[in-house]
């Protein structure tokens, strides 16, 4: 029991201080490939607390729904920590429901975040609640998909039975069915996570923003929670990425050493999976809005050809 | 007098729960009256699935009585009608044999005809009343066709006997039998694409009819599908359940697709039915095709997943038309651009609406989350079944379901966002006042239902299953193990949920960052100013987004579907074309099944009768020559 819990905290201590580094590093890596110096990795940190010291300036049309969103978003991506499995195969909440139940979690603050985004009454925050929606509604299909083609070699969709069959047989790591389930998987984490080609989360301009056009109102110790919760999303959906198709060194125990070992693993392949997020970021342009769903079906496709492939190939 | 009416139906309603839980928790009874009318008299048996259907429409009415208690107080309109009708749907499921099921359906069809004629004042709501008319007979001669044709091959009137006889029919035999009642059912339940009359008929009516016929009476097509599938006819080939499955794919994404561009708030809530519906078509087409494989576990899972869906959808759809109602009430308009800023108006309905909207998106851990969640895994099981095309519609139904609740949530952020927040877009909406204590209650009521059934899982399911496996087919566990208090626990570590969990971690997750913020020293002064824009002297309402521009980007992704029009109409200036007095644009979308398939056989049939009009003179002698023939032309073929 205490193990559990201690393995909980843990976890959500990774999650939630490790997020804003990511983003850092990021934002570092990208500014050298593009020949800039860039800020330090740990710029992210020192933003935060600088958000947390102003005052929050609120519209005066909001309503509670706005106050209460940053929170509700926070708790959700905390819970999301608790089930995915990022040091060890069978997270304390692992047993609450699972893929499904994250793809439902981040929906969650989707939802409340496109509300926030219209309560404010301003045109900005409408036009980004339904582009926001709109990407996320697409991209839904392709991450059940995903998941599915995986669920169906590993004959479970706990996420922990996943990781354990692919820790136990290794070569499905390279099977066509398995790539092609991570390149779809890969393409969805841009568009839910708000990156470029989808979004761009370093631009303020009106005609080309998504998430940053819904989060426009916030200011203070909300917009901090929701910068933060952003962070954290990524971190989840890179997490994902790594442990569900590279599990290595994510371990069944829960003893100190192997969970050690598990978190350098992590944040090896973390590292690895932030640098190829830079590559793409760098090196694409941002695409029309009503490209993106040319993307997003392109990727619904790389799904269906890996669950068909399994289908074929067994 | 009309306050008594909605009591005694709350009263009702309160005895087909209790009945219908008995009925579910295994009590069987039998009422039978056999010299009331003819053709094997009136016979009313209490099963499982008969008493979960009526518990079912309790469930509803309840609710809706108590909220019209307050709504509709003000006229006896209507009143008797709101009775027969409840008391006739709970006779629907309880009924044992063609008579008595017969006079039961066409009642209800009748009653909620007059409840939809209830403002008849005006055109939209005759026109609605129309058109349900028509498709609801339509759907009543499939079913007398089918129900009449069993009975001719099995010698009996009564359903059990048909129970008995049914699987020595022959192949042909019972398809046909499924063919017509499956049109004849799927026709009451919505199904696309005989839904034509579901978008007009419900919002035409008061809502808390509206609220009984989404929540309660569509179930009953859903009821005659499920009971004629796999309880009369016993289960059949693979086509019933691959055809139900897809039928539900159609209904869940074409019915969120319509929803999406939707801007009349109870015309929205009626495609959502649809959708819905859809989406309990999933599951129980899965329970079939699972059955049909003689996997009895999983047939299990797949029926209980489309019994849950059916109260869930019960719940927040009721809910939600009772709050629509406590807005039109309020303000008088059911156009969602006229409407907005509500949430400082309203907060009851408000908040209560949120709920509904969180439970309808399947935001955990609500009960809508816990009934997809449950058809997600029963179908993600599907590779047991070794025939790859039967796991490719399995494919399909998992990819429909996931666009069909990621479009819902889009849907619902419009709902919610453009009628209850930013600022009043009419003068009717910034007046808006409060619901008063009756239709609170009744919203509440529902609240706190969604609330249980999202959290309570582990106590629903093993009570759902036990209807369900009776109809599950053989192999089937007649008490499946289905995890403890806290999980609820897939057959072999496929997957499991814990909706308690998921709440407490939620709870948790929203009190940390408040006690982190403190301890971080976070600022705690905030300052009202207005929304900034860019320069701009004052923020009107006609600044704020509108539902239309909302629903744009789904419109311009899915044109191939809404395939929209543009119309463009400017009047200029006589004196010159360089200045312009009006100008107006329209952006409809049109509906391809009325184009391609409705408006041919309308316009067939009116050919039809414009041929025939041509014996029709207006000559008695004439007639009475007509007469003759058909006398003569009848004792030759006799």
């Amino acid at each position: 029991m205490t193990g559990t819990v201690a393995i909980g905290l843990l976890q959500i201590l990774v999650v939630a201080l490790g997020a804003p580094l990511l983003v850092g590093v990021l934002r570092t890596l990208e500014a050298r490939l593009v020949g800039r110096r860039g800020p330090t990795p740990w710029q992210p940190y020192a933003d935060l607390r600088k958000l947390l010291g102003k005052d929050a300036v609120v519209s005066e049309t909001a309503s509670w729904v706005f106050r209460a969103t940053p929170y509700v978003l926070a708790a959700s991506m905390l819970v999301t920590a608790l089930v995915v499995p990022v040091l060890v195969t069978r997270p304390p909440l692992g047993f609450a429901g699972n893929i499904v139940l994250l793809m439902y979690l981040f929906m969650l603050g989707t939802f409340f975040l496109a509300l926030a985004g219209l309560d404010t009454g301003s045109a900005f925050g409408g036009m980004g609640s339904s582009r926001e929606v709109a990407v996320a509604a697409l991209a839904e299909p392709t991450v059940i998909l995903a998941v599915f083609a995986l669920a169906l070699r590993a004959g479970t969709i706990n996420l922990g039975g996943v990781v354990e069959r692919v820790e136990r047989e290794p070569w499905l790591a390279a099977n066509p069915a398995h790539l092609l389930a991570f390149a779809a998987f890969f393409i969805v984490m841009l568009a839910e996570a708000g990156r470029l080609p989808v979004d761009n989360p370093a631009t303020h301009l009106e005609l080309t923003m998504i998430h940053e056009a819904m989060v426009l109102e916030y200011s203070g110790r909300y917009l901090a929670l929701v910068e933060w919760a952003s962070a954290m999303k990524l971190f989840v959906f890179l997490t994902l990425l790594a442990n569900l198709f590279f599990p290595w060194g994510v371990t069944s125990l829960a003893d100190p050493v192997p969970v050690a070992l598990g978190l350098l693993a992590l944040a090896g392949k973390l590292a690895v999976l932030t640098a190829l997020l830079a590559l793409v970021e760098t090196s694409v342009a941002k695409l029309r809005l009503f490209r993106v769903p040319e993307l997003l079906s392109g990727s619904f496709a790389l799904a269906l050809l890996s669950v068909l492939a399994v289908f074929l190939l067994r | 007098m009309a306050r008594l009416g909605y009591a005694l139906a709350a009263l009702v309603g309160l005895a087909a729960t209790a009945l219908g839980v008995a009925g579910m928790l295994g009590r069987a009874g039998t009422l039978a009256v056999p010299w009331l009318v003819p053709l094997g008299g009136l016979e009313l048996t209490l099963d499982p699935l008969g008493g979960f259907f009526l518990a079912l429409v309790g469930f509803v009415a309840v609710p809706a009585s108590v909220y019209a208690i307050g709504y509709a107080a003000g006229s006896t309109r209507g009143v008797l009608a709101y009775l027969v009708f409840i008391v006739s749907m709970c006779a629907v499921p309880l009924a044992a044999n063609v008579m008595t099921f017969a006079i039961a359906w066409e009642l209800m069809s009748l009653a909620s005809y007059f409840l939809v004629l209830q403002e008849r004042e005006r055109r939209e709501a005759v026109d609605a009343a129309w058109v349900y008319a028509v498709m609801t007979h339509a759907g009543l001669a499939c079913l007398l066709a089918g129900m009449l044709l069993l009975a001719a091959w099995t010698g009996s009137v009564r359903f059990a006997d048909w129970r008995a006889a049914a699987p020595a029919l022959s192949a042909g035999a019972r398809d046909l039998a499924f063919l017509l009642l499956a049109v004849g059912f799927a026709g009451k339940a919505g199904v696309i694409p005989l839904h034509v009359w579901l978008p007009l008929a419900h919002p035409a009516a008061p809502s808390h009819v509206s609220a009984l016929m989404s929540g309660v009476m569509i179930k009953l097509g859903v009821y005659g599908l499920v009971r004629a599938g796999t309880d009369w006819l016993g289960g059949g080939p693979a086509w019933w359940g691959t055809a139900v499955l897809l039928a539900g794919v159609v209904s869940a994404v074409v019915g969120v697709l319509y929803a999406l561009v939707e801007h009349d708030l109870k015309r929205l809530l009626a495609f959502h039915s649809i959708e819905n519906v859809g989406i309990i078509l999933i599951g129980v087409g899965a329970g079939m095709l699972y059955r049909h494989a003689g996997l009895g576990e999983l047939a299990l899972l797949g029926l209980a997943a489309g019994l849950y869906h059916t109260v869930n959808h019960a719940a927040f759809k009721g809910l939600l038309f009772l709050g629509a109602g406590a807005v039109v009430h309020a303000t008088g308009t059911r156009d969602m651009e006229r409407l907005g800023g509500l949430v400082k108006r309203m907060p009851w309905t408000a908040a209560c609406f949120l709920v509904g909207a969180a439970a309808i998106a399947a935001l955990p851990p609500l009960n809508g989350f816990v009934s997809e969640w449950l058809t997600f895994v029963a179908l993600l099981q599907n590779t047991r079944v070794a025939a790859p095309a039967l796991n490719l519609v399995f494919a399909l139904g998992i990819a429909g379901l996931a666009l069909t609740s990621g479009l819902a949530m889009a849907c619902f952020v419009k709902a919610y966002g453009i009628t209850f927040l930013a600022l009043p877009r009419s003068e009717a909406a910034g007046r808006a006042r409060e619901a008063g204590a009756a239709m609170r209650a009744g919203m509440l009521l529902l609240v706190a239902a969604c609330v249980a059934l999202g959290l309570g899982p582990t106590v629903v399911l093993p009570r759902l299953a036990a209807v369900a496996a009776p109809l599950a087919g053989p192999g089937a566990p007649a008490r499946p193990g289905l995890g403890d208090w806290l999980t609820v626990q897939v057959p072999g570590d496929f997957a499991s949920l814990s909706t308690l969990a998921i709440a407490a971690a939620l709870a948790l997750g929203l009190a940390a960052p408040l006690v982190a913020l403190r301890l971080a020293g976070a600022s705690r002064r905030r300052r009202l100013y207005e929304t900034w824009g860019c320069g701009r002297m004052l923020q009107t309402a006609r600044m704020a987004y509108t539902a239309t521009a909302f629903a744009n980007p789904f419109k311009r992704v899915f044109d191939f579907f809404y395939r929209p029009v543009k119309r463009l109409d400017i009047e200029f200036h006589p004196a010159s074309r360089l200045f312009v007095e009006r100008i107006e644009y329209a952006n409809p979308t049109r509906s391809i099944f009325e184009d391609w398939l409705y408006r041919p056989v309308l316009d067939a049939l009116h050919a039809a009768a414009r041929h025939a009009r041509a014996i029709q003179s207006g000559s008695a002698n004439l007639y009475l020559a007509y007469i003759l023939v058909a006398l003569l032309v009848l004792l030759v073929l006799a």
